[in-house]
């Protein structure tokens, strides 16, 4: 299985004062498993999006198997071969499997045949599926086995993977890995896109690495370290986050057999929580995303209120606290939607740091803002946290992602908590950001703080966390030291495979 | 008291013209809804629509082509809210409100002289052996040609919906606008299309109650037909056949009511006035326990470049 399938030719897109793509070009051989690495914002899903038809290139070419190829549409990249697994679920809720994948398929036969095609190709590549459930219902593991089927279903030449392992656990990695090997054994390309290091090493044959839209330079993952291509992707020297390592003290949080039902509608009900956070702990959450972690830091903030005693703070029963009472006794949180949830995305960040910080900066008096104050607060994490913008009274919209996200956890670090909650604290945040985020956190430990960080990024959890443990399903696993954990291990709490089973061809 | 004046065949049949105006409004903005758009002006297309077709029904002499007329009025006045939500991206519910207002009093200045007007009438269809049939028939086959068109577009509508390729794709953008742009389905051309078929059938609906049920043109005669259209989809769980189930209800206690006004029963009018709306609701709210029908997306600004 030799000879180029797609050639890239001085691809670029430039939006209104940024320049997404510049002069980008590569080649992707039959069979090969290329990787596109780079950081947030450096141009890998727009670069893509060409590729599939959604966006059309300012200048350059592209050539598959030898001929011109320009997409107006994504059904004409369907056409050509192109499949694609989108990094944000392309999927409808309220759909069944059937009627998802049908959607994402040119010509589909009868819904009958559909399903008994999506039967029949699910189980030969080891991702059992039943067309007719509903969409809202399934596991994110299972939703991307949707994604993947209705890919598989159109015999792709090329198949795109925008980041697909981040709702995975490990063992549910492995099983994709081995179809992902089978489709290449078969002859699919795969360009696969991520910022995992290490995963790329194990997957894939060739890697492009991409900065601020610019190809900067190439390597055969085998044979490269993950600190060189992480070097690479950003452009500099990594600081790698050290605890200066206080000392454990007292518990300061305890959660006895929380369970509450989750608001949203496809949401996952906790069941039976009981932990202990001390004071100078980090405790890392693990799981899949959906397990129950949006609705741990609800009951936790004081968005949802559980049943008494269920979480008792420092010795105070806090279970049917609002969120500003636990404010005022220590209990922070920095939720993962950071605009919409943590941020209000049109308000300044001057309003902003006062929509968490009146209680314990003291911002307000009597029902009346002390703006002057709040200016000086924004000001303040702006400064400490190095957040790149013009100003505090700049809306929070406008700042990126990592940006935002350094604001976010900044305005809760600089209010001294007793106990923070946050979630997902660096997710789609570039690697330096990330770093700083991180060591934010291990600073606060150190300073005697109890930390409750969920995360689904497990790299970062073994890295700053003194204790594991994963939801799975609303459930909490047994907590553990992160010390000496094996990924083998880690998996198994998150649930192991979900079912899933290895490719039978 | 004289219930013996009440004919349970003429109360039926007259229930079902009742019912017809609301269920064609309910069933065009069931298909604007399930396409993730909230268009709050089925009353002003409604009221559009039945000037337009008066008049075009008087100046022409055909009742069918004013019936035509009103289709294409109400389309138009949609197609302005259409432009307003689609490609200005203004915001739904105040597009929606404004389009009623604007209704209200673009009808009443098309409607200016033709007060008192009569209109030619519609030919009445009874269909062929079916209406013979003692009870059924005088009941259900031997209305006017409108009233099976209604039928039929609901049945239309719910199997279009259900099983064919077009329904599913109007549904997954009603549901998540953006995954359906990701996979290179055109959002806004849907939706457009979704909003100028509820605006026709609005404007249908609108015309039934100048030309057939009236029949003339009085300033505001939809009297909130088109609001209650609006809530019957919600509380029909945005399901075709409750809407239609829903409708016959509305239809038929009214003119129940209207019936036991006239036969002089000793419950006060205002009670019997408002008895339509309150059963519809309360019934159609013990019906839709299960509100987890709306489409996902409903009265979301989509915007392609994100």
């Amino acid at each position: 299985m030799t000879g180029t399938l797609l050639k890239l030719n001085g691809l670029t897109k430039a939006y209104p004062g940024v320049v997404a793509n510049n002069n980008v070009s590569f080649e992707i051989g039959k069979g090969e498993v290329h990787a596109l690495l780079g950081e947030n914002g450096a141009g890998k899903s727009t670069l893509v999006k060409m590729i599939y038809g959604l966006v059309k290139p300012n200048s350059g070419s592209m050539v598959m198997n030898g001929e011109d190829y320009a997409p107006v549409k994504p059904s004409a990249a369907r056409q050509a071969g192109v499949a694609m697994v989108f990094q944000h679920f392309s999927l409808f809720d309220a759909l069944n499997v059937a009627e998802n994948i049908a959607l994402g398929m040119e010509n589909p036969p009868k819904m009958r045949d559909l399903a008994a095609r999506i039967k029949e190709v699910s189980e030969t590549y080891g991702l059992p599926l039943d067309p007719f459930r509903t969409v809202g219902d399934l596991s994110a593991g299972e939703r991307q086995r949707v994604e993947i089927i209705r890919c598989l279903l159109q015999d792709p030449k090329l198949l795109i993977m925008d980041e697909p392992t981040s709702v995975l656990t490990p063992q549910e990695v492995d099983i994709l890995f081995e179809t992902l090997r089978k489709l290449s054994a078969e002859g699919t390309a795969i360009l696969y896109i991520s910022h995992k290091l290490e995963e790329i090493r194990t997957l894939c044959d060739n890697a492009t690495i991409l900065r601020l839209g610019e190809v900067v330079g190439d390597c055969v993952p085998r044979e490269t370290t993950a600190r060189d291509m992480a070097e690479m992707m950003v452009g500099s020297k990594l600081h790698v986050p050290e605890r200066t390592g206080g000392d454990i003290g007292p518990v300061l949080l305890e959660l006895n057999d929380l369970s509450v039902a989750s608001p949203a509608e496809f949401g996952t009900a906790l069941k039976g929580i009981s932990m202990e956070v001390r004071s100078g702990e980090i405790l890392g959450i693990g799981g899949v995303a959906g397990n129950g972690q949006d609705e741990l830091l609800g009951a936790l903030s004081g968005e949802l209120l559980t049943k008494a005693g269920t979480i008792v703070l420092e010795g105070d029963d806090v279970s049917q606290m609002g969120p500003v009472g636990r404010r005022k006794l220590g209990l922070l949180t920095a939720p993962e939607e950071r605009l919409g949830h943590a941020a209000a995305p049109d308000m300044s960040l001057i309003e902003n740091a006062v929509l968490t910080g009146s209680v314990r900066e003291g911002l307000e008096k009597n029902g009346f803002l002390k703006w002057g104050k709040a200016r000086n607060f924004a000001e303040t994490i702006i400064e400490k946290f190095d957040v790149r913008t013009p100003g505090p009274g700049n809306a929070a919209r406008s700042l990126s992602g990592g940006n935002l996200q350094k604001f976010v956890i900044g305005r809760e670090v600089l209010q001294r908590p007793d106990v923070l909650v946050v979630n997902q604290p660096t997710w789609g945040v570039d690697a330096a950001a990330a770093a700083d985020i991180r060591q934010s956190l291990l600073d606060l430990a150190a300073a005697g703080a109890a930390i409750i960080c969920i995360s689904q990024d497990l790299d970062e959890l073994m890295e700053i966390s003194d204790h594991f443990a994963a939801l799975n399903e609303g459930r909490l696993s047994d907590i553990r030291p992160s010390k000496g954990l094996t990924v083998d291990e880690i998996g198994l709490m998150m649930g192991g495979a979900h079912g899933m089973e290895v490719a039978h061809v | 008291m004289d219930f013996s004046s009440i004919n349970p065949v003429l109360l039926l049949a007259s229930l079902i013209v009742a019912a017809t105006p609301l269920l064609l409004a309910a069933i065009g903005e069931l298909v604007v809804e399930k396409a993730g758009v909230l268009n709050l002006g089925v009353e002003g297309m409604m009221i559009t629509g039945a000037i337009c077709g008066f008049a075009i029904a008087v100046n022409t002499g055909s009742p069918v082509v004013g019936l035509l007329a009103a289709a294409v009025g109400g389309a138009v006045l949609s197609m302005l809210f259409a432009l307003l939500t689609q490609y200005a991206l203004a915001n739904q519910v105040a597009s929606g409100l404004a389009l009623t207002l604007f209704g209200l009093g673009l009808s009443s200045l098309i409607g200016q002289g033709y007060q008192g007007v009569k209109p030619p009438s519609f030919p009445r269809f009874d269909i062929p052996v079916l209406s013979d049939i003692p009870f059924i028939g005088p009941v259900l086959f031997t209305q006017d040609f409108i009233v099976y068109l209604a039928f039929f577009l609901t049945l239309g509508v719910w199997a279009v919906l259900k099983y064919s390729r077009a329904g599913l794709i109007l549904r997954a953008v009603g549901e998540s606008h953006d995954a359906a742009h990701a996979l290179g389905y055109k959002v806004v051309r849907i939706r457009v299309l979704a909003i100028l078929f509820g605006g026709a059938c609005a404007g249908m609906g609108g015309a039934y109650i100048s030309l057939i049920r009236v029949p003339q043109w009085t300033e505001g005669m939809t009297a909130g037909i088109g609001w209650i259209a609006l809530a019957l989809v919600v509380f029909a769980s945005w399901k075709p056949w409750r809407v239609l189930l829903g409708a016959c209800l509305f239809g038929g206690i009214n003119v129940l009511q209207l019936n036991l006004q006239a036969a002089g029963i000793a419950i006060p009018v205002e009670i019997l006035a408002m008895s339509p709306y309150v059963i519809t609701i309360v019934v159609l709210v013990i019906m839709s326990a299960d509100r987890s029908n709306a489409p996902a997306s409903l009265g979301k600004v989509f915007h392609a470049g994100s």
